[in-house]
């Protein structure tokens, strides 16, 4: 009962910090007037102080002895409610005892398990992620989204059907392998039909193999020239190709056109399946300018902030397609790049086939589909956009929120005709010099440094900290391609000693 | 004819049985331990009279301190404001069965909005002394068969504090009457038998407002935000909470499944519906609005609070929806959390998406029906009819009036 004056204002105390109501609660001004209460407050400013002194909380000490002689006695805790509530709490650790509630008198009307007062902190002992358990919830996660899907995405979701023109160049790979993993996160059937140009090649079909997608590769007879006007132009063919494939096969869903060097975004998918026949979308035009200085220079004076130049349906106000947003190329006129490893601007062309997408029924050969609908077998020659698939351009349906969504970007960067890249980048045999590229950061075993070797780079600072001062300077030297050997060799050599020491 | 008469019979049978079976494959019907109430109408099974009290005890009050209406215990000013205009509603208190006293006993706010408890004792009592003395209802049954909303910490016990409010218990004058209170834990003083429990207040224009596209994906495995430890009441923590939210805190701080932190951002609402798991840890009392937050934005419950007696428990399975873990098992919740099999989980949330159970849990202006209102007018109806041993003899008296602190006899 000594306790609870104690415990009474210590409460005091604390409702006093919580409210700014000190004064209305009555029952803490009755602690101050008892002399047991004043004894009390003096054996705890007294226990305060030794406990600065030894840096631990004292009177933790003293009440656990105190109270260990009542414990038993006390009609409110019984032993094992306490051994229940002592638990390892690893955040103190000059704290001696651990954590044990504090016994005073809570009248609780029936038995009941919960305990008003002092817990413990329950920490295991490894508080950190179990893997197999991580993998777990990702499942769940994974499978409440699917039901997600399920319920609130597309119903009837369709098969989509990629048509990706490519070939082998240095940038291949970087742009495929986007493209892949793009494709691979896609929710739904997916068909994937590769046309190369210059004929099937182990290295395109190595790479896409990798995607697990159901893919088909044809290959196409002519080379990829050189140009960018005559590459565009194979590339319609290309793809006229890839579109008479889905003739033949008979394939049933969404046609969409995926250049191999553009980026997708995942909504693109989800948007294209409310197509009913063609429709189209807003394409992000990412022009790659060298001279990029310049232009902002310029356009300063006309505009505030140079937008990104965006190819798509443009609506009037009650959302039918009123007209086109196509790219501007009066800038660029006379400075845009002609052979594909030309340093200047790619421009694109008027519309691009990546912005389109078609139902595949309007390829079939026969079966209902739209009058407006071209025979693709009837055209050959040039194409200059995919509008002219159609006779009547207004049929084309803007998707997007009307076009004002940004789903795709259209980039083209192709690295030297001349540039040579390690068949499927595979490094075979390997390179003749092989140089270590850090050191070891301990100093037991000096690593072995041919004659010819370059000078390190490396983390020298500690290794020369601890041993000799004179050696100070060679840490400041940033490592450098071209050395002088003599100056190398004079180093390294100087460098054993330092070892060595 | 008689061919007719039974065909037609037996489509009219189909149809009701396709009518019965049909389930939304979204949602799923809500039955609790008193069956499916949920959408029951209470309109017709019960009246309430509401005495006239004068203003001094709920619209000055309301007037001094207009915050009132948005905390979280604002649930007694719109019940008033509800029943006022509620067909429910008698103006004869003869054939009433349930009478409403509105008082506004936690509107007594400090400059940073918590209440302050410590005058709601004397301002009940004296609202009581005055419903005695000007009607002859609560001496005939000496409050049976009136309810009060007090929606505080620990209910009637007008205390913050968990052992003051223990110490203090139930009201003495309050022990005969229905509390609607959102305090609720087992073998607790301060919940008696028969009390309703609700949840608190939260404002649904502003939940409603921050809705985001049901198609979004839930990508957050476990959501909190709020205090690990209350440093400026609870230093060296173990009192908040009884330790748990520390013990959350220290466990699982470094697990990227548990998204939890002591920040506030202002995409709390749009994170929770992006949230699978939404923790409902105790604090300094055992209930929270994170409960009804979770419900409403679809994010299961995990209630990591002992005994605790969750709103409308009678109405709604909370075992079927919610995630009970015990305060012991918080190291382990990550095991707990991952084990539970995915129909399960899509089984939870198919029970929260019911339309009627994030209604349930909301208290609408207007009323809606089937709303917290109703629910609590239907708790109310399912006590009904009172029996007989509630109505006193003339001149018996069981309540014992000058019980209870001396602070609390003081007048109002």
């Amino acid at each position: 009962m000594k306790l609870s004056a104690l415990q009474q204002s210590y409460l005091g105390r604390r409702s006093n910090s919580f409210r700014s109501s000190g004064p209305l609660d009555s029952s803490s001004d009755g602690a101050f007037k008892s002399p047991a209460a004043v004894f009390w407050l003096v054996l705890h400013g007294l226990s305060c102080l030794i406990s600065l002194l030894l840096g631990f909380r004292f009177s933790r000490l003293v009440f656990l002895l105190l109270s260990t002689s009542s414990t038993y006695t006390s009609p409110f805790h019984s032993p094992t409610e306490l051994a229940k509530t002592l638990d390892i709490r690893s955040v103190i650790p000059a704290d001696p005892v651990g954590n044990v509630p504090l016994p005073f008198p809570n009248k609780t009307a029936t038995n009941s398990r919960v305990v008003v007062g002092r817990h413990g902190i329950r920490i295991r002992p490894w508080p950190h992620p179990n893997p197999v358990e991580v993998m777990k919830a990702h499942r769940i996660i994974e499978r409440v989204q699917t039901e997600q899907r399920l319920q609130f995405g597309v119903k009837d979701p369709r098969k989509i059907i990629v048509v990706t023109p490519t070939y082998v160049r240095t940038f291949q790979s970087l742009h495929l392998t986007g493209v892949m993993h793009s494709l691979m996160l896609v929710p739904y059937d997916l068909v994937w039909i590769v046309v190369e140009a210059g004929g099937v090649s182990n290295e395109t079909a190595s790479l896409i193999a990798k995607s697990g997608l159901r893919t088909i590769h044809v290959g196409f007879s002519q080379r990829m020239p050189n140009s960018w006007d005559e590459r565009h132009k194979l590339e319609t063919k290309m793809r006229l190709r890839g579109l008479r494939i889905v003739r033949e096969k008979i394939l049933d869903g969404i046609v969409i056109f995926a250049d191999d060097s553009n980026m997708h975004s995942m909504e693109l998918f989800d948007e294209i399946q409310n197509v009913k026949w063609f429709g189209a979308v807003s394409v992000g035009i990412l022009a790659n300018s060298a001279n990029i200085d310049e232009m902002v220079v310029e356009k300063r004076g006309e505009e505030e902030n140079p937008r990104m130049p965006v190819q798509g349906p443009a609506c009037n106000v009650s959302n039918m397609l009123a007209g086109w947003h196509t790219f501007n190329t009066l800038p660029f006129a006379g400075k845009s790049a002609v052979y594909i490893d030309d340093r200047a601007t790619v421009l694109p062309r008027k519309l691009e086939w990546s912005g389109f997408v078609l139902n595949s029924r309007l390829l079939w050969k026969d079966g209902d589909k739209p009058e407006w609908m071209k025979d693709i077998d009837t055209l050959d020659g040039d194409i200059e956009s995919p509008l002219d698939l159609v006779k009547d351009p207004s049929v084309v349906e803007p998707l997007g929120s009307c076009g004002r969504r940004v789903l795709l970007w259209w980039l083209r960067v192709e690295a030297r005709a001349d540039s040579k890249f390690p068949p499927r980048w595979i490094i075979d045999p390997p390179l003749e010099i092989t140089v270590p590229s850090k050191l070891t950061p301990w100093p037991d075993t000096p690593p072995e440094l041919p004659s010819h070797e370059k000078p390190v780079i490396g983390i020298q600072e500690p290794i020369v900290k601890h041993t000799t001062k004179t050696r100070t300077s060679r840490s400041k030297r940033r490592s450098k391609r071209k050395h002088d050997e003599t100056r190398t060799d004079r180093r390294t050599t100087g460098f054993d000693k330092t070892l060595q020491n | 004819m008689r061919k007719w008469f039974w065909s037609f019979l037996f489509i009219a049978f189909g149809f009701v049985c396709s009518i019965a079976a049909e389930r939304n494959p979204r949602t799923e019907r809500i039955s609790g331990s008193a069956g499916d109430v949920l959408e029951d109408d209470p309109v017709g099974r019960l009246k309430v009279y509401v005495y006239e009290l004068p203003s001094k005890y709920n619209k000055k009050i309301l007037q001094k301190d207009p915050r009132c209406l948005s905390h979280m215990f604002a649930a007694e000013i719109y019940m008033h404001r509800f029943l006022l205009s509620s067909p429910v509603r008698t103006l004869n208190p003869e054939e009433a069965d349930w009478f409403y006293t509105p008082i506004y006993a936690t509107c007594d706010l400090t400059p940073t909005g918590l209440p302050l408890p410590f005058k709601s004792p004397r301002m009940v009592r004296s609202a009581i002394q005055l419903i005695s003395s000007s009607w002859p209802y609560w001496n005939r049954t000496e409050g049976a068969d009136h309810f009060f909303v007090v929606p505080h910490d620990f209910g009637a016990c007008f205390h913050y504090q968990e052992e003051k409010a223990i110490e203090r218990g139930i009201l003495p004058i309050l022990q005969r009457a229905t509390l609607v209170q959102t305090f609720g834990q087992r073998n607790h003083v301060c919940l008696n038998e028969g009390s309703i429990t609700i949840p608190p207040y939260a404002p649904p224009q502003k939940m409603q407002a921050r809705q985001i596209p049901l198609d979004t994906p839930r990508s957050i495995f476990v959501y909190f935000r709020g205090l690990f430890y209350d440093v400026n009441n609870d230093p060296e923590g173990g009192y908040y909470a009884r330790g748990a939210r520390a013990a959350v805190w220290e466990n699982f701080k470094n697990n990227p499944l548990f998204d939890i932190s002591t920040e506030h951002p202002t995409t709390y609402y749009e994170d929770m519906q992006r949230a699978i798991f939404c923790l409902c840890p105790l604090g300094w009392a055992p209930w929270s609005p994170r409960l009804v937050e979770a419900v409403v934005f679809g994010c299961i419950p995990v209630i990591i609070a002992d005994d605790i007696v969750l709103p409308f428990a009678d109405a709604i399975p909370w075992e079927e929806i919610g995630v009970f873990v015990a305060e012991e098992d918080v190291p382990k919740l990550d095991t707990i959390l991952t084990s539970i099999p995915p129909e399960v989980i899509l089984r939870k949330q198919r029970l929260l998406a019911n339309p009627s159970m994030k209604r349930a849990m909301l208290f609408p202006q207007p009323a809606l029906p089937g709303d917290a209102f109703h629910q609590i007018l239907n708790g109310l109806a399912r006590k009904l009819p009172h029996q007989k041993r509630i109505y006193l003899k003339p001149g018996e008296k069981i309540l014992n009036w000058t019980a209870g602190p001396v602070g609390d006899l003081k007048p109002w």
